[in-house]
Formats: structure tokens, sequence, C-alpha cells
């Protein structure tokens, strides 16, 4: 039988505000256990939520950047339930008016765009960390985390496989980081996904019972744990099994998922608005500002980027990724429009794998979008060849010679042979060099041809332009 | 001296005639007297207080004299107090010292009263006669074999039985206006939003409020002008421009308007009540009020739908006492889910948690939509009876209880019996308008009446214009009992 899967995803992203949702702490990672905590966090007696406006502000600009409904009012409520990390015994969501519903977003599957339906996006605050290592047998509680904001992005089960899940998580997370609401890093947390996965024979219109996999804090694991649980749930449903509906985590060590907790044994939350806290009215003029604030949208600017240089959709999604490398892109292209197709083999070759090797991201590139044009610009020119572009590129990102790419096409010697003179002299000394193999050619023997230019190129070390020397020696050869 | 009134005390603070100390030290003395029998005060803090009273004497003497400054108050358990135990009456937080000061609280401090003790109440402030305290029940003052009311009976006993000239009450029910209405004092609960919530342990937040209680409505404008106050702590706060709640005590009553209920006069009230209240309405008349029958159609749907709400919003409230942070933690647990269960199976008392589980229950799936949702209907409908009944008149008036204070334990082991004693009271809260209680007279067993009244919102200025002309022709809020 033929499965299809069917995944939808929960993504937890951590708002970049400096307080806390609904206190005046400070939201900074890494900070001694509890000193992060106010009165609020550690939910005393008597203490009441007070909602941060940032946090507010970023989900609208999140609701605009997807399209999507704008609620207001928009309602806060308590999902109830023990934990020794949540300190009210509850914690503020929203459930029946979250701030933002509907809207889409985009996603590039190699050549064709595939749109994601969002069902909604709500505002909540997270909960503290329990530690159960060196306490002698006790747990510990850090509530620096409590009440930092979130947003829930919740999609519609639109994505049809892991590689599906893993590009919308990805466009997700450089959308979230472009409008600049959430700092994207997934080591700290910043981005979390929740992975609901089912499966059906391919024609049923009926969903399958889903599972939902907790806490995928990397791409990988996202992409690993689907993977493994719509195999789980294809060998179960052909076996004759049925799928449980559960809770199950990702084990990354062993790759594979396990049931954390039942539909049975799950929570009653026991929902109901919030007495603390007013149903948030947003004020039109408050939309519109945040409207006219936000930057360009990648999506917007991957289209630009097909008609207006003429990329590919697939080139256009990559140097989209990230707003920095779309900036370095679009400082080159602005120079070299005619040569759009080049500036983003560069960023997406060169550049792309120099800064992996550092590790770094592009906006630590010590290599500056001017100086990229610059050396293409030479490489047009003919000055020097490709070949020894990725040596200058090197130069420049060791910082040498001031950064000055002629300097360093001087200093180095790569400038090419352009003069017809000096490389009709070379080759006619190649060739008498070479009687035997220009015998051969003679012959027949088109290999023949490819070693005397490969015996031009040494003897002219490096500097000749590949293309003049095959034509002057196919004319020299007649 | 402690028959006097705010503007008295704070005359002779001025005058010199007395210091805050030794004002301070006389209503300890008193305290020390008569609270191992009335039992009004969970903590008594001498140092503390006469502390406060050293510095209110310094601002005395700077010149820097407001109409509180230097004069004892009495503030209820509910309110955290920055290094006083707070205990909400609860076993549970039995060992809480607060960190930190409610906004009421920081008002007070502010205006250079002296915090005198924290009074009894029922435990967080469930209850209407004080019985449910951790720390053991209140004695009426007026006959020790009867309760004060409550939840606030502590503050109701301390002001009656003139241990503290004037205290801090909440009312989520009535728990500010049985009380002063069984204890013989008067008591104002003001529109919802009007005093702070930010460090006052919550029961109820939709229908919490906290206010002052005090020997007369005079008293208690110069307490409310303290009092309130935006707080952006507390986001149902309301902004408004302060107000001088004692602006219109002088205005005279000729044209206002009384409504009279048909549903609280037509069966339920006790006949020597109905009778102190009758006299009273006389008076009015007699003041050159005019009384209207109006009518509040739902109004016996009020205790169904507070006796759903109230314990919805504290089931969830009350999700805190966990014993992971502060308060009582059980000794013996094997388990976290042990731990959670002997710590509030253990520091909670049975009222407590006969409300938790009625709040747990009308929240539950499958419930939420046939109690919670519907009750929340209702209570827009209450509140839509009393915008009409406001077309008709200026406030609304009745008892404030059933009865006459009962004794220690008639009750206590009936609970609908208990609620219903807030079935005149609880209407206001669900619809957040301000209410008030002040002594006409005394029923069976001389004890007190408390004439209730409703007013719109932010009306009480006009409230207490309405209850100070009443007690400038009679005396009964000057009464107090012979201890």
């Amino acid at each position: 039988m033929q499965w299809e899967i069917v995944i939808g995803l929960e993504v937890h992203t951590q708002l970049s505000t400096q307080s806390k949702i609904f206190s005046g702490a400070s939201t900074a990672y890494g900070a001694l256990p509890n000193t992060q905590a106010s009165f609020v966090d550690l939910a005393l007696p008597g203490v009441l939520p007070v909602l941060n406006r940032g946090a507010v502000e970023r989900a609208i600009k999140f609701g605009l950047a997807v399209n999507a409904k704008i609620n207001s009012p928009s309602i806060f409520a308590r999902k109830n339930y023990f934990y020794p990390d949540l300190p009210k015994g509850y914690q503020i969501s929203q459930y029946e008016r979250p701030i933002v519903e509907g809207g889409s977003i985009g996603i590039q599957m190699g050549e064709t765009e595939k749109t994601i339906r969002l069902t909604r996006a709500h505002l909540e605050e997270d909960a503290g960390k329990s530690l159960h290592e060196d306490f002698h047998g006790m747990s510990g509680i850090d509530l620096n985390r409590a009440g930092t904001p979130l947003l829930e992005i919740v999609s519609e089960p639109d994505l049809r496989s892991s590689a599906e899940a893993v590009a919308y998580a990805k466009t997700l997370h450089a959308l979230v980081r472009w409008i600049g609401i959430c700092d994207g890093n997934m080591q700290e947390g910043s981005f979390r996904c929740d992975a609901n996965v089912s499966v059906r024979p391919l024609g049923q219109e009926k969903y399958g019972t889903r599972c939902e996999i907790k806490n995928l804090n990397s791409f990988r694991f996202l992409e690993k744990a689907i993977d493994f649980e719509v195999g789980r749930q294809i060998e179960i449903l052909e076996d004759g099994g049925s799928i449980r509906q559960e809770t199950r985590l990702f084990d990354a060590n062993k790759g594979e998922t396990r049931t954390m907790r039942t539909k049975e044994d799950a929570n009653d939350y026991r929902y109901f608005p919030d007495p603390d806290l007013l149903p948030v009215e947003i004020a039109p003029d408050w939309i519109e500002q945040l409207r006219a604030s936000l930057p360009e949208l990648p999506q917007v600017r991957r289209e630009r980027y097909v008609i207006e240089y003429g990329l590919s959709g697939y080139d256009a999604a990559v140097l989209t990724s990230s707003r920095e490398m779309a900036d370095y892109f679009e400082a080159m292209a602005r120079q070299l429009p005619e040569c759009a197709k080049l500036c983003a083999n560069w960023i997406m070759g060169d550049i792309s794998a120099r800064l992996n090797r550092d590790g770094l991201d592009i906006a630590e590139c010590p290599v500056g979008a001017a100086h990229v044009v610059q050396l293409i610009n030479r490489i047009q020119d003919g000055t020097i060849s490709g070949k020894a572009a990725k040596t200058v590129f090197e130069s420049l990102w060791q910082g040498e010679h001031g950064q000055n790419v002629d300097a360093i096409i001087e200093a180095k010697g790569l400038k090419q042979m352009s003069d017809n003179s000096a490389l009709e002299k070379l080759i006619d000394d190649v060739l008498a060099a070479n009687a035997q193999q220009v015998a051969d050619y003679r012959g027949g023997k088109e290999k023949a041809f490819n070693a005397l230019v490969g015996q031009v190129m040494k003897a002219a070390q490096g500097k000749a332009n590949p293309a003049q020397v095959n034509a002057l020696l196919k004319e020299k050869l007649g | 001296m402690f028959n006097d009134s705010l503007k008295q005390l704070s005359e002779r603070l001025a005058n010199r005639a007395i210091s805050s100390v030794e004002l301070t030290t006389e209503f300890l003395r008193r305290i020390g007297k008569l609270n191992p029998q009335y039992n009004a005060f969970i903590t008594v803090n001498e140092e503390k207080s006469l502390a406060q009273a050293r510095r209110a004497d310094q601002k005395i003497a700077a010149g820097e004299i407001g109409p509180l400054t230097g004069i004892p108050i009495a503030q209820k358990d509910i309110f955290c107090a920055k290094g006083w135990l707070t205990t909400c009456g609860s076993k549970m937080l039995s060992n809480f010292v607060s960190p930190y000061d409610a906004d009421v609280i920081e008002r007070f401090n502010q205006a250079g009263a002296i915090n005198i003790g924290k009074t009894n109440m029922d435990e967080f402030a469930m209850g209407s006669s004080n019985e449910t305290s951790y720390f053991g029940p209140v004695r009426n003052p007026w006959d020790a074999v009867a309760v004060p009311g409550g939840s606030s009976g502590g503050s109701a006993c301390a002001v009656a039985a003139r241990m503290a000239p004037a205290a801090t009450g909440t009312d989520t029910g009535g728990s500010i206006r049985q009380p002063a209405a069984l204890c013989g004092i008067s008591g104002i609960k003001p529109t919802y939003g009007t005093v702070s919530r930010y460090g006052m342990i919550a029961f109820a937040s939709s229908l919490d409020q906290g206010g002052p209680m005090a020997k007369s409505a005079e008293d208690l404008a110069l307490m409310l002008n303290v009092m309130t106050g935006f707080d952006e702590r507390d986001s149902t706060s309301l902004q408004r421009e302060k107000e001088d709640y004692a602006r219109d005590l002088s205005r005279p009553l000729s044209g206002l308007r009384i409504g009279l209920p048909r549903e609280y006069f037509a069966k339920g009230m006790s006949s020597d009540v109905e009778k102190a209240i009758e006299q009273a309405l006389d008076e009015y008349r007699r003041l050159g009020a005019e009384t209207v029958e109006v009518s509040l159609p739902n109004s016996s749907l009020s205790i169904p739908v507070y006796y759903v709400l109230a314990p919805a919003e504290a089931s969830s409230n009350l999700s805190r006492f966990d014993g992971v942070r502060y308060g009582y933690r059980a000794q013996v647990f094997q388990d976290l889910a042990e731990m959670y269960r002997n710590t509030r199976a253990e520091g909670f008392g049975a009222e407590v948690k006969r409300r938790i589980l009625i709040g747990t229950y009308v929240l539950s799936h499958g419930y939420y939509d046939a109690y919670y949702i519907k009750a929340q209907k209702l209570r827009r409908l209450i509140a839509q009876d009393f915008k009409n009944a406001f077309k008709q008149c200026d406030v609304i008036m009745g008892p404030t209880t059933p009865a006459v204070a009962f004794d220690l334990g008639e009750k206590s082991s009936d609970p609908i019996q208990m609620y219903l004693s807030d079935i005149y009271t609880s209407a206001a809260n669900l619809a957040g308008l301000p209410g008030m209680s002040i002594p006409v007279g005394f029923g069976d067993k001389m004890r007190p009446v408390g004439l209730h009244i409703i007013g719109d919102y932010f009306s009480e200025a006009r409230m207490l214009n309405i209850a100070h002309q009443y007690q400038l022709i009679t005396d009964w809020h000057q009464r107090a009992p012979n201890l």
C-alpha cells in the first residue's frame, strides 16, 4: 500500500523582548539560577501579571508578515496543571481567541513553491526548568526562564514529508529572524518544534491518528524524528495494528521516538479566561504603524530576485534564507546587475564554504560585498582568472594588503597575460618542445590538444587566460 | 480616645495633645487586653508598629502631617506587608513572611499610618463567620458567643471593640459589608478596580476588592482617599483621576431617590432586621429622600452564580500553594505527586478544599459550558438588572444580611446556610458595583443590624454622603460594646 504522510508543526519561538511577558525581570540567557526571577515569576502570594507591550508588538508583526488576521480583542487564558517549574500552577496562554489567526507561509521545494497554511499563533509564557542532577536525590528548580515570552505558531496539517517539514521550519526560522522578533538561537531554545505526525493510505480523505513529538530543537532532529515516526506508524498499520494517539519524545542518541504520555493520561487543563488580564484591544493605528515598520519580506524579495535578476527559484530561496545574506547579495547585485547569477554563485559557493569553515555567519563575514564586487570586476575584465580569484578572495579574508583587490593581484602576481604577442611566443616555445604531441593532435588525437593547453598554462604560471590560450593554440595548429 | 474619629485623632496628633507613639501604645495595650478573648489579630508586632510611630512623630514634628499620619490602622492578613507574617488565615501560609508590600500597604505607609497588626480572617477569605481561620475563630464584641461575620471578621471585630480606629478589609461576596453589619460598624467595598489588588492575596480575582472598615462614613472617606488610586502593577486597576471621597459628605439629601428592590423585601429577611431597616428608611424620608420600588429580577441567581465563578477562579488562584517555593510543605511524602497531595491536604482547611473541588469541577472538560460559561452569562444579566434599576433611583438600599449575627458553630456544618448570609451582598461583586454597610440599630439579642447601600459605578462619594447624613442625625455608629 502507498502511504501519505501528514504533518503539522507547532513551533515555539521565543520573542526577543528585554523583559518577560508578564514581569519586569530580564530574559537574558545564561544567568545564575533564579537570579532573573522576580516576585511575579516566583508566583508569590498576591502578585499579578502585567502584559509586556513588546511581546504583543512582535506577535502582531508576525501576523502581518504571514498575512494573518490580527484578533482584537484577543484573550489570555489559564492552562492549569501542576509541575514544580510552573510556579503559579497554571500557564498563562491564549486559547479561544489567539492574537494571530490564519495566514500562510510559502516554502520552496526545489523549483516549486508550496503554500503552508497557518492555523494560529498565540502568545504565552514559558515555564522554568527542573534540574535533576547534583541535588543529592532531589530536584532543583531554576525559574529564570519562567515567564519568557513565546509565540506558539501552529500550522495546518499541510506538510507531506519530513523534507517539507524541515523546509517549513527553516522558512519560519528565517522569517522570525528577518522581522526581528526572535533571535532564532536553537541551542538556547529560542526556536523549538513539536511535530504532529500521522499517515493515511494515499487517496484517503480522513486523517490517520496522529502522534505529537515534543521539543525538537534542531532541523536535523526534526527530520530524523519524523522519518522514524512515519516508519513506526506504517509498520504498525501494515502489521494490522492501529495507532494510539499519544505524545512522544525523540531520543536523539538512539534516533527513535518513544511514548511520553497517552491520550488517556493527558491533563484536563481547565482553560478559562485569566481574570487578572483584560482582553487585549489593538488599535488599528498601531497595526498600521507596525505594518509600515516591517522590512521587505523574504517572500517578496524572493519573487523580486527571480524577476529582476533572473535567478532560479531555488537560488532566490537560498539567498533569502536570512536577511543578512539577502542584503549581502543585494549589495553586490546592485553594482553588478548583469552578473547577478555570478554574484549568487559566489555567495552560495566560495563565500558560504569559507564561512562554514570558520563557523561564521554572513553578518560576520570579514570580506565585504564591495570587495567581492571588485573581485568579480577583475574577473570580468580579464585581469585575473577565476582560479586566481579564489586566491585573491582568501587574501581578502586574511585582511592582507589593506583588503585592496588590485594591490593583492599585483603583489601576488596574479595578473593574466592578456598580451597576445607574449602569449604567442610562449605557445611557440611549447609547440617546439612538444613536437610529438603536436603530431598526435594533427594525427587526430583530440586528447593531445588538452595536454598542450596544460603545458601552456603551466609555462604561463597560471596567468594565461584559458580561453585565449585555446583560441591561439587552435589557430596555430591550424 | 478609643471612640474618637480619625479626624479627632489627627487633630490631637497635630496639636501635640498626644504623640503617635503614645497613641499606638494605647491601642497595643487595648489589643493586649482584649485580643486573647476576641482573637481579632493573628499578628501583633509592637516593635514594628512603634518604629513606624516614631517615624510618624518625626514627620509630624517636621510639619508633614496628612489625615492619617500617626494613626494606627489594622490590616487584614490578606495584604502582604514586608517583613510581616502574612498568613491569609491559612496553615498553608502560617510561616510566610512577605518580602514585599501590597499596594494598599504602601499607600498607608506613604500616608504615615501605623500598621497596628494583621487581622484574623476566614482562610483565604472563604467564609462568612471567621470560623474557617486556621488561627481560630474571632468573637463578636457585642456578644462573644456570636460570630463577627467574615471573611474580614478580625478587622470588623478590631474596629467594633475599639482595638483599632479603622481597618482594611477585602470583599469578594460581602466580606467587608457582612462583618461590618454583624459587628455594628461601617464598611465600603468600592467599585471593582478602584483599590489595587497588587499584594492582596487572590481569592476570586474578578470579584475581589479591597476597602476600608471604620466607625463612620466620614472615616471611610478618609481611608478611601488613601487606599485608592491607579496601580500599573494591577492590570484591572482603573486609570482615573484621584478623587476626594469626602467632598460630598455635607450635601443635603433632598431629592435623593432610594430604590428598594422588591426581591430583597419579599421574603427571607428576619423581622428584627426588617424593623431596623424600615426605621432607617424612615429616617431617610425625613432627610428628604423618596423611596421607589425597583426590581432586580435575577437577584435570586446571584448566590448560585457566585458559587460557580468564585470557586472556579479560586481553584486556579490557589494552585500556587504547592509546597515547592514557600509556605507549608508536608513532612512525609514518597514522590512529587504525594508531596503535592499531602501538602495541600494538610495545608488547606475543609472549606478551602470544598471550594477548590467545586471550582475544579465547574472548569472541567464537559462541564465548563454548563457551569462556568452559563454563570458568566447570568453575571451579565445580574449587572444589567442594576443598570435598569439605576434608571429609576440613585442608590439601592436593603438589609446587608438576612439576620443578625448567628452563634459560633450554628452554621459551620451547613455550608448552604452559611453561603446564604451573602445573599444580598454578592450581586454587587458580580456586577462590580460599590456597596456599603452602615449600622442602623439592633435586632434580636441586641446584635447589630446593617443597612446595605449599593450605588452605581464610581458613586462612592455620593454613597458616603448618604451614609454620613444619616449618621449626623443618628448615633448607632457611635455605639460601642461595653468591654
